[in-house]
């Protein structure tokens, strides 16, 4: 694997390499010295066009632990502010010869555009609506350590799914690893042809109670204003997923950052079937497995062509 | 009335060649056999038995195996000029016509400023006259600085030569504006070549809405977006008796809104650019802006086969290529961001023929017939090989394959939507308006005899 532009293009296999090489540094992550120096003497560049808490600190702190020289950059108060275009600015970090560049990207494909421009590994961390590979992996991480498999679980994906690269993600992901996946909003926020990914549509919660997973997605307030849902209050009258419409074995997952009261109630979210925190933990390992699995994976890996000094050193050294 | 009366062209030697035993193809004409024929004083002089032209004094091409058709004719080309000479001007786009195989073009008005004014007009066909290898035509817009409010001066516009209006690339969105309009063509003249769309459907939607797009998290441009509006402007055009040209049709509903309009007799033509009758959002998969990214967008397969469909029984008349140049910058972004269009002056033919007659989906006359099919719905004549008729000639080997791309482009800008492509068929000569005006640099033509 060279990069990391999709779930898409990554095989089951791929993805269940990914999760276990995560299994593994949750290990490391149990040591008073969580840090490894499998990645020592490499730069990792994060290249952030959009704001983001959780995807951004989790992939810098994957860096860190795998004693990678970071260096992050965030389109506010870069030369991106100056009108410097997507191609110069990879030209400009790829001069520091980095070993792989994490990038965060308001419109679909922006990652593949860059692996094209660069001799990096890239990662895609969001590419506009599209996708957002770290995220499913993690999630599907999360949910293999509670459910063993998801062979045959029936996941439905609540909420705005037409503006949701990880509704995307994570159908594809969800549906590779077995599951079988409903994806549930008013029809106005589920994009026409979606089935074509291999999911159910329902534009109710009628029949929620026969999922193993509730995934809910955020809702964003500036949908009202294009009328895609007449009102925040409506919306959460019809999808809002409460301790009510969620019954004890089901388990509750959501992306965060979560609009309390509105496509969860503060109930739910703080319940013992919530997710929501084991989520947050897998994402540091899973983007260290990331990192790690294009950056010093065995078959595929690209360490050679990166000419930057030796070999990695084995998972498991203490830096 | 002829192209060279209608449109302007940079004056230059009448051919005297003789195509010796080509392969003459004129479907309108009745032509189908092997001839020699003789081009001379700015006309196709005869058509002679093989090998018995008299040849005294002219260019003899052996052309045996080669075929000749009446030069093509594009109703639909962005010469981006004034304003963005870096994409494209009229020498540039005129000689990437030239190679095509086109004897006449006609240019859109979404200039920078977009070509409202006589004095704007005026200015082009000098420009024309001075620079342009084939015939072109400038459009002029409907409405002032194309903002779909209020009309040009339409009269002026016209005896300063404008052969038609369009605000291509962008729709008239007030109905009410579009219907007056079609009232003022009876004082005006000249056809009104439609840009298809409702916005408000469209909104920032970046390809066609389907599986795709759903894939891909690109917001959609839905089919409706499009064939509501040729519904609607059909509609118009019928009540008011006025006359509409739909440009580059993409939909199936689209296709059907024209042939029912044309049932009902409303004065209505249509194009369809050759990238829709070739590709479908299936491409966009990709996220390639330079070759897949253009509005209207590509869409899906019944979409093509409609196109297709109304190739065949006449409801699109002809094939224009929305020719629409962009600069590397424009185009090296990611898709959602880059510029809408692509180039198809210098592929149209070889990507047709290659695409759609060898397989045998459409025959070859078919193609020909469509391929000049733009000059009528515009007044002008479609170009012929009858003879006495003003030398309209394309020289192409059915059989050559090339690269597209591998010698570069006569066209200023390269976002060619058959870029690498191999294709197979290619424009060896051109004479439009009775001068040569396109002879491939690797084809090389007889002595005098």
């Amino acid at each position: 694997m060279k990069h990391l532009l999709s779930i898409e293009q990554l095989s089951r296999e791929e993805i269940e390499a990914i999760l276990d090489r995560a299994e593994s540094f949750a290990e490391v992550g149990r040591r008073d010295i969580k840090k490894v120096p499998t990645l020592r003497g490499r730069t990792v560049v994060s290249l952030f066009y959009e704001s983001s808490t959780r995807t951004s600190s989790s992939f810098d702190l994957a860096a860190k632990r795998l004693s990678a020289d970071l260096v992050s950059v965030k389109a506010a108060g870069s030369s991106v502010e100056k009108g410097e275009s997507l191609k110069d600015t990879i030209a400009t970090l790829s001069a520091y010869d980095p070993a792989a560049i994490v990038i965060r990207h308001p419109y679909a494909g922006a990652a593949q555009m860059v692996s094209g421009w660069t001799p990096a590994a890239v990662v895609n961390a969001g590419d506009g609506k599209h996708e957002h590979p770290s995220q499913a992996l993690l999630d599907v991480y999360t949910l293999r350590r509670r459910l063993g498999s998801l062979e045959g679980i029936r996941i439905w994906i609540v909420g705005d799914v037409l503006h949701s690269r990880v509704a995307r993600s994570n159908l594809i992901a969800f549906a590779r690893m077995g599951a079988e996946v409903t994806v549930c909003g008013p029809p106005t926020l589920i994009p026409r042809g979606i089935e074509a990914l291999g999911c159910d549509v329902s534009y109710s919660l009628d029949g929620i109670e026969e999922a193993e997973v509730v995934y809910a997605l955020r809702m964003q307030k500036e949908r009202m204003s294009e009328s895609f849902v007449p009102s925040l209050r409506e919306y959460a009258a019809s999808f809002q997923i409460d301790t009510r419409r969620l019954n004890p074995r089901q388990l509750l997952m959501h992306p965060g950052p979560v609009n309390r009261g509105v496509e969860l109630s503060g109930e739910a979210i703080d319940s013992p079937q919530s997710l929501i925190a084991e989520q947050v933990a897998a994402g540091l390992v899973v983007r260290m497995a990331i990192l790690y699995e294009l950056l010093a994976g065995g078959e595929g890996g690209n360490t050679a062509e990166q000419g930057e000094g030796s070999r990695p050193t084995p998972i498991g050294t203490p830096a | 009335m002829s192209l060279t009366d209608a449109l302007d062209v940079r004056p230059g030697e009448d051919a005297h060649l003789v195509l010796r035993r080509a392969t003459v193809l004129d479907p309108v004409a009745g032509i189908d056999a092997v001839h020699d024929l003789i081009i001379r004083d700015g006309k196709v002089a005869e058509l002679a038995a093989p090998g018995e032209a008299d040849a005294e004094g002219a260019e003899v091409v052996e052309a045996e195996g080669l075929h000749v058709f009446p030069a093509f004719f594009d109703p639909h080309v962005h010469l981006r000029t004034p304003g963005h000479e870096h994409k494209e001007d009229v020498e540039t786009g005129t000689r990437a016509a030239a190679a095509g195989g086109y004897c006449g073009i006609l240019a859109m008005a979404n200039t920078q400023p977009p070509v409202s004014t006589a004095a704007d007009v005026s200015a082009l066909r000098e420009q024309a006259r001075a620079g342009a290898s084939v015939p072109v035509g400038f459009l002029a817009t409907v409405t002032k600085a194309m903002a779909g409010e209020e009309l040009t001066e339409m009269v002026e516009l016209r005896e300063a030569g404008a052969v038609g209006f369009s605000d291509d690339g962008l729709p008239i969105v007030d109905a009410g504006v579009m219907r007056r309009a079609l009232q003022y063509q009876h004082l005006c003249g000249g056809n009104i070549a439609l840009h298809e769309e409702d916005p408000r459907l469209s909104r920032d939607g970046a390809m066609h809405e389907g599986p795709v797009s759903a894939g891909l998290g690109v917001a959609g441009i839905p089919s409706v977006s499009e064939s509501t509006m040729v519904a609607r402007d059909a509609g118009l055009a019928g009540y008011e008796g006025a006359r509409i040209h739909v440009q580059h049709l993409s939909a199936a509903e689209s296709v059907e809104a024209v042939r029912a309009a044309k049932a009902a007799g409303v004065q209505i033509s249509a194009e369809a650019s050759p990238h829709h009758l070739c590709l479908t959002h299936e491409e966009v998969r990709s996220l390639d802006p330079h070759r897949f990214k253009m509005n209207p967008p590509l869409r899906e397969e019944r979409d093509r086969q409609a196109l297709i469909e109304g190739l065949r029984d006449g409801t699109v008349e002809c094939i224009a290529t929305d020719h629409a140049p962009h600069q590397p910058e424009e185009k090296d972004v990611p898709f959602e961001q880059a510029a809408m269009g692509v180039t198809g002056l210098e592929t149209a033919f070889a990507a047709l023929h290659t695409e759609l007659v060898l397989p045998g989906t459409i025959d070859l006359a078919l193609l020909v017939e469509r391929m000049a099919g733009g000059a009528e719905p515009f007044d002008l004549e479609r170009p012929t090989l009858a003879p006495g008729s003003e030398a309209n000639v394309v020289l192409c080997d059915l059989g050559a394959e090339w690269t597209v791309g591998e010698d570069g482009y006569e066209s200023r800008s390269a976002n060619s939507w058959c870029a690498g492509k191999t294709l197979t068929g290619r424009v060896l000569m051109t004479v439009a308006a009775g001068q040569v005006a396109f002879r491939l640099r690797s084809f090389s033509l007889g002595v005098a005899a």
